[in-house]
């Protein structure tokens, strides 16, 4: 199951009147079915909220979303879950302090009438390299890369075709977050998910996504392909500038 | 394999022992139990423990001092004071369970909700809570039992109208803290309905907070279902209810000072016990303590 998305002027602006704050001034963008699409730049650049957008958390905005050709606005609440689901960046704070692995993965089956939880649970946890044991556990008794595991397990359960990552290496170790972004590209490989990843990390764009586009203040100022890294050939002066930043550093080390 | 089930299944016990055993660790709070067990006992067991019937008149006693048969002495219509307490007990227990089961529900609901939903539905429900919030709550349980009529059903229903807004205020700033957490939005995007999200996810996350308040509100109850008692807008006699004994006993008050003193200091007992018992929850439910444990 794959799908493609399209994002057409996309912008969204938050707050009344005169003090409004506009944040996306018109993001467009369109991502192949199978594609890992990376979305960089500076904090406070708008990536997440194109994440939280598309994914309808917050739904006051204009444009047009397409996911697989079908508007996001009219797919009902319970298919929409079932064509996209999100990882977010914190683990810490993505799973629910009181509730056991069992639950937070018997919840959505519960909610989308599945039947075979049971099996359902076990392959999806096996799916990312967790024992089945775990089923029993509470978050705070994982680690971090363990709690990211489960909240990745939380959003295949659904089988959904696109999965929205938003950032979800960052509040990781190093040698974790190699784990997790194997994980998620073997992952790909075997289903075909379309992935939109937000990151500040081009070492990840360079190792995860097929294209990026760098955001500055709420709108995309190129698309580039993953070569484009290496020799840095952006076009755009903050696109050039950004990479080149990123290649310094990994100089450095 | 077999021994994770079984580690499982009593994990709401496991939890409950363990947090029995951190409050035994303090003092204070093993105080709080300890009164608490005895009432929950002598309210259980009041036929047996009380040595005498609580309406049985003796004429012959009247205003007797404590010994001589009447542990806590007699009353002005010679009434073993010492079984009117035991019984007393059992009165108390009720209007505390009958408030807390009515308040604590009421205010958990609507405090998740409108902390949840907030918006209009917000604004609606805080505003009724400001108003309730706005009166002295003795005076307000005054006013509603003098418009019910006086009597200890009328009592418990008042006090549960007036106790719910402190509750409600809570939850709903308890849910205002991680309505926008993360965990939510993951329920959201799987298609979990707001009620589904306020009872599942939200409720337990309010849980602790609001049980905590709940005890120490319990020794305000006792309070003001006393002070109703007292004022004679509660249990109406010969019902041995401990504010009300004190009401009676007031006229007495100089000459026999066993009449006030023994209902007084069991209110006071109590209304203590659920105090420190309300300080010693917030402590062994409190996350930070978690690791502790």
């Amino acid at each position: 199951m794959t799908a493609s998305v399209a994002i057409q002027d996309l912008s969204i602006s938050f707050g009344h009147g005169p003090d409004a704050v506009k944040v996306l001034p018109g993001v467009s963008f369109s991502v192949k079915p199978g594609e890992c699409f990376g979305l960089v730049g500076e904090s406070g650049s708008g990536k997440s909220t194109v994440l939280r957008c598309v994914s309808m958390l917050t739904d006051f905005w204009t444009g047009k979303v397409e996911i697989g050709g079908r508007n996001v606005r009219d797919v009902p609440l319970k298919d929409r879950c079932r064509l996209l689901q999100m990882v977010f960046q914190d683990p810490y704070g993505s799973l629910h302090p009181r509730q056991s692995v069992r639950t937070v993965l018997a919840e959505p089956l519960r909610i989308h009438g599945l039947d075979d939880r049971e099996a359902r649970m076990r392959r999806a946890l096996t799916d990312v390299g967790l024992p089945v044991e775990f089923l029993d556990r509470f978050p705070h008794q994982l680690s971090g890369g363990q709690r990211q595991r489960v909240a990745i397990a939380r959003a295949l359960i659904l089988e959904p075709a696109v999965l929205l990552l938003d950032e979800p290496t960052s509040a990781l170790d190093v040698s974790v977050q190699a784990e997790i972004l194997n994980l998620l590209a073997r992952l790909r490989e075997e289903r075909g998910f379309t992935y939109i990843m937000v990151t500040h990390d081009l070492a990840v764009v360079d190792h995860m996504c097929d294209r990026f586009a760098v955001m500055l203040h709420g709108e995309i100022t190129e698309i580039l392909p993953r070569e484009a890294i290496a020799g840095n050939g952006a076009t755009h002066p903050y696109a050039r500038q950004l990479i080149a930043a990123s290649l310094e550093y990994e100089g450095q080390i | 394999m077999t021994a994770l089930p079984a580690s499982r299944l009593p994990a709401p016990l496991l939890a409950a022992r363990n947090i029995l055993t951190f409050l035994l660790r303090s003092p204070t709070s093993a105080f709080g139990l300890l009164v608490l067990s005895i009432l929950i006992l002598t309210a259980a067991f009041a036929p047996w423990i009380a040595t005498h019937d609580p309406y049985a008149q003796d004429l012959n006693n009247v205003l007797q001092a404590p010994g001589n048969g009447h542990l806590f002495g007699a009353d002005e219509l010679g009434r073993d004071i010492f079984s009117r307490l035991v019984w007393g007990a059992r009165i108390t227990l009720t209007i505390i369970f009958l408030v807390s089961i009515v308040v604590g529900p009421i205010g958990l609901i609507v405090g998740t909700t409108s902390g949840y939903l907030g918006g209009r539905i917000d604004t609606v429900m805080m505003r009724i809570t400001d108003i309730f919030l706005s009166f002295p709550s003795l005076i307000l349980s005054l006013a509603f039992v003098a418009a019910l009529g006086p009597s200890l059903n009328n009592a418990i229903i008042a006090i549960g109208l007036t106790a719910w807004p402190p509750i409600a205020r809570l939850a709903r700033a308890e849910t205002m803290t991680f309505r926008k957490a993360d965990y939510i939005a993951a329920a959201r995007l799987q298609g979990a309905s707001p009620l589904r999200i306020i009872v599942k996810s939200i409720m337990p996350m309010c849980l602790p907070s609001v049980l905590i308040r709940l005890t120490l509100n319990m020794a305000t109850v006792i309070l003001t279902a006393a002070g109703l008692g007292f004022l004679g807008l509660g249990a109406q006699p010969p019902l041995p209810e401990w504010g009300a004994m004190i009401a009676t006993g007031r006229r007495y008050m100089i000459d026999s000072w066993w009449l006030v003193t023994f209902p007084g200091l069991s209110i006071l007992c109590v209304s203590l016990a659920f105090n420190l018992l309300g300080d010693g929850l917030r402590d062994a439910l409190d996350p930070k303590q978690m690791n502790r444990r």
